[in-house]
């Protein structure tokens, strides 16, 4: 069996990206089965979805813990342990991520025992980036088994309710990025079966309602997450131009702006999700957006 | 027939499409709604001859459905875990009123706490109501299941509301291969809806759902129910033998794997138990000889046929994903009490309760599973009841505690 992992944030297209593949494999042959996760069902926030690949019926189901795959939209997810995007990765599993780095770049940092690869997304034209395709294309180019027939039919499938035009260009996108990674065609190398441990159960002890009730006592709690981490474009005010209105702060639907006693927005970039409703807002036009990317350090 | 890839919410659609539905009532609730979302966008495209009715409630939803039905109108309807919960007064007033009608339950467990993950608690309290329940495994048995639904719900000696069970995620949001009847097939197994004899008509008013005192006929109308209820099984399996000829896919009230010369047998509903089919060919592999008995049918409860599949076992273990408050796993107490009487029952019978709220089961909880239970026919007794939960699960627990600061209020009050 193949089992592959995408990540990728809400509004990426990495369900789109799982289902290309799921019907490239099945146009193999392949028995498959696709599926994507999400957690707090948003645009921005880390998601992932899974395929599965076999010559037989797949029993397994759920979260791929163990893959032989794991692809990569965005590679600012990398460092956010609660995406998983390392978990159950070995020196064999490939990682390969959408990215204008170089992978040696990633193995120093985060000091990686796997190969990983890196592509780019093809040039468009359009606003949309073909990003659901190219991934699934880079996958199909790794995993060595996908003609570009069947590669290009899958995207058709998946994206038949696009325009034409959209649409080739996302065939065009999956077929680049395919092609240039025809230097790892069939890397990817099936897991052999692991060994079944024994579960390490315990009995629940029973614990007083106090405990055992679901019920956060601490407060301001939320301020521990970093939905910050969810954002893909980043608001900066230019304090120049700013006129203190405050509508920006009015307007914020996630409390992230403080005005200052002049009346000066300061955005908290630990909880701005990246809605931008400011920058809609602001009538100097005093805040712009600016893509998130990974910092290097 | 051709072969697609496609979620059990869209099998689900699917199935409705193929048994012509001609009256949908709809509530949205996670993870079902995607089911009426598909449904009504083929209405939209003429795709589907059906009428859409947006309610307010479940409870209103479930009403409408069951009075639809009760015209003869071909009705289908789906909903979700709370949303069962919420139109359960109708569950039970639908039944009584015996009609046909075919209801999707995507299981999700209920709250509090909070979530959308499946378990079993939101259909299994229906398990009373006088709704038969088909629980699906495969999102192939999801769209096979809503016509073989059909059938029995609107058969002569039946004529009881079916619920037809997926899991929430595990099928729901889940592509597998589905081979699709053609409408054709469907339709020589299923024939498009016709006036019933038996519907209400305005020329030949009727009252229905009426109120009896006293208790007497209140008994006769119940155990009738109950007595089709039952009688509903041998109808099953004659369809399932039915819809196989046609289509090549037998159904069953029980679902069979390597279970026959089996020491140890996991007895599961629902879409875990393709897990354990895993687990059982690698157990096996390690000398293990496990097999799986698969309840498709909860109600019905299939007693007299989970009574042979069992026979001589030495040890049985039931996994419920469910978990009846101060009682335990609900299908354990129904297994054991049908076996009871029974002279060739297994040896022991264990109960696990796991994958509530979606936590996995894995192949290292099938191995404890199946060894434990080896090991209890050995020594001759069961041991108690588990929850499958690790060491593990509880550290990560404590995190969480602490960061919820648990054991303290708000004002650093320890409580
Ligand atoms: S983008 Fe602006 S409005 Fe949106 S969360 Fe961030 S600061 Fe608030
Ligand atoms: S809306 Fe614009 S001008 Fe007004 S306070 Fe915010 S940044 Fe300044």
């Amino acid at each position: 069996m193949y089992r592959i992992r995408m990540h990728g944030r809400g509004g990426q297209g990495m369900k789109t990206a799982s289902r290309i593949l799921g019907t490239a494999f099945f146009l193999e042959g392949f028995e498959v089965q696709d599926a994507p996760r999400y957690g707090a069902e948003r645009r921005g926030a880390p998601m992932f979805a899974y395929v599965r690949a076999d010559r037989k019926t797949i029993y397994e189901r759920g979260i791929i813990v163990h893959p032989d795959l794991v692809v990569v939209s965005d590679d600012s997810l990398i460092a956010m342990a609660t995406a998983g995007v390392l978990t159950g990765l070995t020196a064999e599993t490939p990682l390969l991520i959408c990215s204008n780095r170089e992978a040696s770049f990633y193995h120093e940092r985060y000091d990686l025992k796997c190969q990983v690869i890196v592509f780019r997304l093809p040039p468009t034209t359009s606003s949309r980036s073909p990003r659901s395709s190219s991934c699934a294309g880079a996958a199909a180019a790794l995993l060595g088994m996908i003609s570009p027939h069947n590669l290009n039919q899958a995207v058709a499938q998946e994206l038949h309710t696009l325009p034409s035009n959209l649409l080739k260009e996302n065939q065009q996108a999956a077929r680049t990025v395919f092609d240039k990674l025809q230097d790892f065609k069939g890397i990817v190398q099936r897991r052999a079966k692991m060994e079944i441990g024994r579960p390490q159960w315990l009995d629940l002890p029973l614990e007083v309602a106090s405990i055992a009730a679901p019920i956060i006592h601490a407060p301001a709690s939320s301020l521990q997450m970093n939905t910050g981490v969810w954002r893909t474009l980043r608001p900066t005010i230019d304090l120049e131009e700013c006129i203190a209105c405050g509508q920006c702060n009015t307007y914020c639907p996630d409390g992230a702006i403080s005005l200052n006693t002049e009346g000066k927005p300061t955005i908290d970039y630990d909880h701005c999700k990246g809605c931008l409703i400011c920058l809609a807002q602001c009538p100097a036009q005093a805040i712009t957006a600016q893509p998130e990317q990974e910092e290097v350090s | 027939m051709s072969r697609t890839l496609l979620t059990g919410n869209g099998a689900a659609a699917w199935g409705a499409r193929l048994a012509q539905i001609e009256y949908l009532p709809a509530f949205p609730i996670t993870p079902q709604t995607e089911i009426i979302e598909t449904i009504s966008a083929w209405i939209d495209r003429g795709d589907m001859a059906c009428r859409m009715v947006t309610m307010d409630s479940e409870h209103s939803m479930i009403t409408a459905a069951g009075a639809a039905a009760a015209t003869g109108v071909r009705t289908f309807t789906a909903t979700s875990s709370q949303g069962l919960l919420y139109g359960m007064e109708m569950l039970y007033a639908v039944a009584g009123w015996r009609v046909p009608l075919v209801l999707v339950n995507v299981s999700r467990a209920l709250a509090a706490p909070v979530t959308l993950e499946p378990d079993h608690n939101d259909v299994l309290a229906a398990r009373d109501s006088g709704f038969l329940q088909i629980h699906c495994a495969t999102c192939q048995e999801v769209v096979d299941t809503m016509l073989l639904a059909y059938r029995l719900s609107e058969d002569k000696r039946v004529r009881l509301p079916v619920i037809v069970n997926l899991d929430g995620y595990y099928l729901s949001f889940t592509r597998e291969p589905v081979e699709l009847p053609t409408l054709d097939i469907a339709s020589r197994f299923l024939p498009a809806p016709t006036i019933r004899t038996d519907q209400i008509q305005a020329s030949q008013p009727t009252s229905q759902g009426i109120a009896v005192l006293g208790g007497s006929q209140y008994s006769y109308f119940r155990y009738e129910q109950h007595l089709a209820a039952l009688a509903s099984l041998s109808v099953y399996e004659e369809l399932g033998r039915e819809y196989g000829e046609l289509t090549g896919r037998f159904y069953s009230a029980l679902e069979l794997y390597q279970s026959e010369d089996a020491d140890t047998v996991f007895v599961m509903i629902g879409s875990f138990a393709t897990k354990a089919k895993e687990a059982v060919d690698r157990l096996r592999e390690i000398d293990l000889k496990v097999g799986l008995v698969r309840l498709c049918l909860v109600r019905p409860f299939p007693a007299a046929e989970l009574a042979a599949a069992l026979a001589g076992k030495k040890g049985v273990a039931v996994i419920d994903q469910n978990l009846s408050m101060g009682q335990g796993g609900i299908l354990f107490h129904e297994l054991t009490s049908v076996l009871y009487n029974r002279p060739d029952r297994p040896r022991v019978i264990t109960s696990y309760v796991g994958g509530l709220g979606g936590r996995d089961i894995s192949l290292e909880d099938f191995r404890g599973i199946a060894e434990e239970t080896a090991q209890a026919a050995k020594n001759g007794h069961a041991p108690p009841p588990r929850l499958l939960y690790t060491a593990a699960e509880l550290t990560q627990m404590r995190g969480l505690q602490e960061i919820a600061k648990t054991q303290k209020n708000s004002r650093g009050h320890t409580l």
